[in-house]
């Protein structure tokens, strides 16, 4: 009952600031925005029982990535943007990817929603370590050199060679 | 009553009581401070309000509110007044997941002594230093002042780098311990190494702790990490724009901040609430010397801050950043790799 | 109840709401108890008794943008080695080659930004400085 309940709480405050960070025109309104959407999310990872996953989203989407994008914010100096009329793309794309979006979703729920219970699975730490550390050893290892290359790509990105 | 609306109901009294207590110990905090390093300096510190001018903490949060809070004109106005919000807030959270004892009994009625025990609870309180930077950010931001913005671009650049190693640094401790849970970790530092030596996790693990130390100095911008609020060169950093309350709400965050670090560094390396059992008191107090052993050790770690205040002059930026990364850094992964070397080779 | 794995985060949820309500608590009541006398000059930006200088927000060092890209890759590191610490000792020996291996690529990444002076905070060269208000000692350019 009360799981209901705070579910449909943090998905509302979910779908709010997620509305709200189109709808914002101050870039750095839009960036709050998403922190709220990250929070929102983690926990709602955390009433399905996800709790390292949780926290793991509050200190590297919330605490910072975003801080990335706010830091990006504050030294660009970007000020309100100005709204411009709806582009073609938009329209041509977007339009039509909702609605098979829409749709899919429609056809899945209709079928009837999976019975899996809550809380059968506490994914702690410990659980995260054991199926990382064991059975997905090498997509953990590709993740370091996932890790090394965005170093890279950052440095490059950042600083033109001295010439 | 129903069970649920009791468990809140004591949930939300525990919350009222741990925070009342800390805000009192961050105003007392400064006047210890104040003290301190006035004696250190051969001055007095604060006499006038009453004895030992215990009453000043009073006085200055009385004189706080009545200021004049200004607003300047050209300040974002939303994000100026939600950024002591955020900073404030966000300090009093992580207390939440601190352990301070084992069980409080009052007659025939026990509790731990801890809000809430959670898996995953130093996990929390990186989430909650991780976040925290935004407070710092933009206040610097939305105050539109030179200052301000400087200042506050310099902490969260110092924040952020100093919390990469500040998190490596807690590695150590986890791989002596094994679990998240800030009560457990406290747990397996009982008893003692070869009969005499506490088995606290400062003794293996003292680079860690050295680590942890320093980047919880930066993190809290303390001297000799206060560059974002450099008086000779930022005026106050991020919040020379703000006035009464609002400012005050940051130097109450700033202050918390040091007893969350204290607390962090008192259950991860030096046994928590263990300490020698004080047999000589009456049973009534018995449950009660966890506590006081907790208490004594926050006091040290403060008092460790304020010998440092008193002792140590600034960094210059460019050595500060350098120290975080190339220094503090290395140093934390080389202590991962020893320590997790020597527990796998003795490992049966 | 108490025992449950959703009760354990209830308080913290009540804590979020509690320091919430103070932190808005304290702005509210200076701001109602506070008098207000608000003249020009006090509700300028302060810069020391000068009159400001065109806008505050300009532009800034890119160097702010790559501390911040850094340390989101060593905190995703970081965040790896939890659940890895925690259960080194069922992994024992293995789990050490394992992070080992892990470690030195990563460690391969902090050197290559080391030798490309990423980390020296007061080289200041011409093109990769848009802006540099607080600049290092004199010389650096």
């Amino acid at each position: 009952m009360m799981h209901t309940v705070l579910f449909i709480i943090f998905a509302v405050v979910c779908v709010a600031a997620a509305i709200n960070l189109l709808a914002q025109r101050h870039p750095i309104n839009s960036a709050l925005s998403l922190i709220v959407v990250m929070g929102s999310l983690a926990l709602l990872y955390l009433l399905l029982g996800a709790e390292f996953v949780a926290a793991v989203q509050i200190i590297i989407y919330a605490g910072a990535i975003m801080v990335l994008f706010v830091f990006t914010i504050m030294l660009l100096n970007a000020g309100e943007e100005e709204l411009s009329k709806s582009s073609r793309v938009a329209i041509v794309f977007g339009v039509p990817a909702v609605a098979v979006i829409v749709a899919a979703l429609a056809y899945i729920l209709s079928r009837g929603a999976g019975t899996a219970a809550l809380g059968d699975f506490i994914g702690g730490p410990k659980e995260i370590g054991r199926l990382l550390f064991r059975d997905f050893l090498l997509p953990f290892e590709v993740t370091s050199v996932l890790i090394l290359i965005a170093i890279m790509g950052a440095v490059v990105l950042a600083r033109r060679e001295e010439r | 009553m129903p069970t649920w609306a009791q468990f809140v109901l004591l949930s939300a009294a525990k919350s009222v009581v741990v925070i009342i207590i800390l805000l009192t110990a961050v105003a007392y905090a400064v006047w210890l401070e104040r003290k301190v390093v006035g004696r250190m300096q051969n001055r007095w510190g604060p006499t006038r309000v009453g004895p030992f001018g215990l009453l000043q903490p009073l006085a200055d949060g009385i004189k706080f509110i009545l200021k004049e809070d200004i607003i300047p004109t050209n300040v974002y106005k939303p994000l100026y007044i939600a950024a002591p919000m955020i900073s404030v807030a966000l300090a009093l959270m992580s207390i939440a997941v601190v352990p301070f004892g084992e069980q409080l009994r009052f007659g025939s009625f026990s509790t731990p002594a801890q809000i809430t025990d959670v898996n995953v609870a130093l996990l929390v309180l990186l989430g909650v230093t991780s976040v925290a930077v935004y407070g710092v950010a933009l206040a610097g931001w939305s105050s539109n002042s030179k200052y301000s913005l400087l200042g506050s671009l310099r902490a969260s650049a110092q924040m952020v780098s100093y919390e990469a190693s500040l998190g490596l640094s807690l590695i150590g401790v986890l791989l002596l311990s094994g679990s998240l849970s800030l009560r457990e970790i406290v747990n397996g530092q009982s008893g003692t190494y070869f009969g005499f030596l506490p088995r606290w996790n400062f003794f293996p693990q003292f680079i860690a702790f050295f680590v942890y130390l320093t980047a919880a100095f930066a993190e809290t911008n303390r001297i000799p990490f206060d560059l974002p609020e450099a008086e000779t060169e930022l005026v106050a950093g991020y919040h020379t724009e703000y006035s009464s309350m609002k400012f005050a709400m940051f130097f109450m965050a700033e202050y918390t901040n040091m007893f969350t670090v204290a607390c962090v560094g008192t259950l991860l390396f030096f046994g928590g609430w263990h300490g020698p059992a004080l047999t000589f008191l009456p049973m009534v107090v018995q449950s009660f010397v966890p506590l006081f052993w907790f208490a004594f050790k926050i006091f040290l770690f403060l008092f460790l801050y304020i010998w440092i205040r008193g002792t140590l002059p600034r960094f210059r930026y460019d050595q500060l950043m350098a120290f975080g990364w190339k220094v503090l850094l290395p140093i934390a992964l080389a202590n991962i790799v020893l320590t997790s070397l020597y527990i796998g080779l003795t490992t049966p | 109840m108490p025992d449950n794995y959703l009760a354990s985060y209830l308080p913290l949820l009540i804590q979020f709401l509690l320091v919430g309500a103070i932190a808005g608590g304290m702005v509210t009541l200076s701001w109602l108890i506070g008098k207000h006398k608000n003249t020009a000059a006090k509700l300028m930006p302060y810069e020391c008794g000068m009159a400001p200088v065109g806008d505050a927000r300009q532009r800034f060092s890119v160097k702010f943008y790559l501390v911040a890209m850094l340390f989101i890759l060593f905190d995703v590191e970081a965040i790896f080695l939890y659940p890895w610490a925690v259960i080194f000792r069922e992994l024992k020996m293995f789990g050490f080659w394992e992070m080992l291996i892990y470690v030195l690529v990563v460690l391969g990444g902090f050197i290559y930004v080391w030798k490309k002076g990423v980390l020296d905070w007061s080289r200041a060269d011409s093109d990769q400085i848009v802006a540099l208000p607080d600049r290092a000692p004199a010389g650096s350019r």
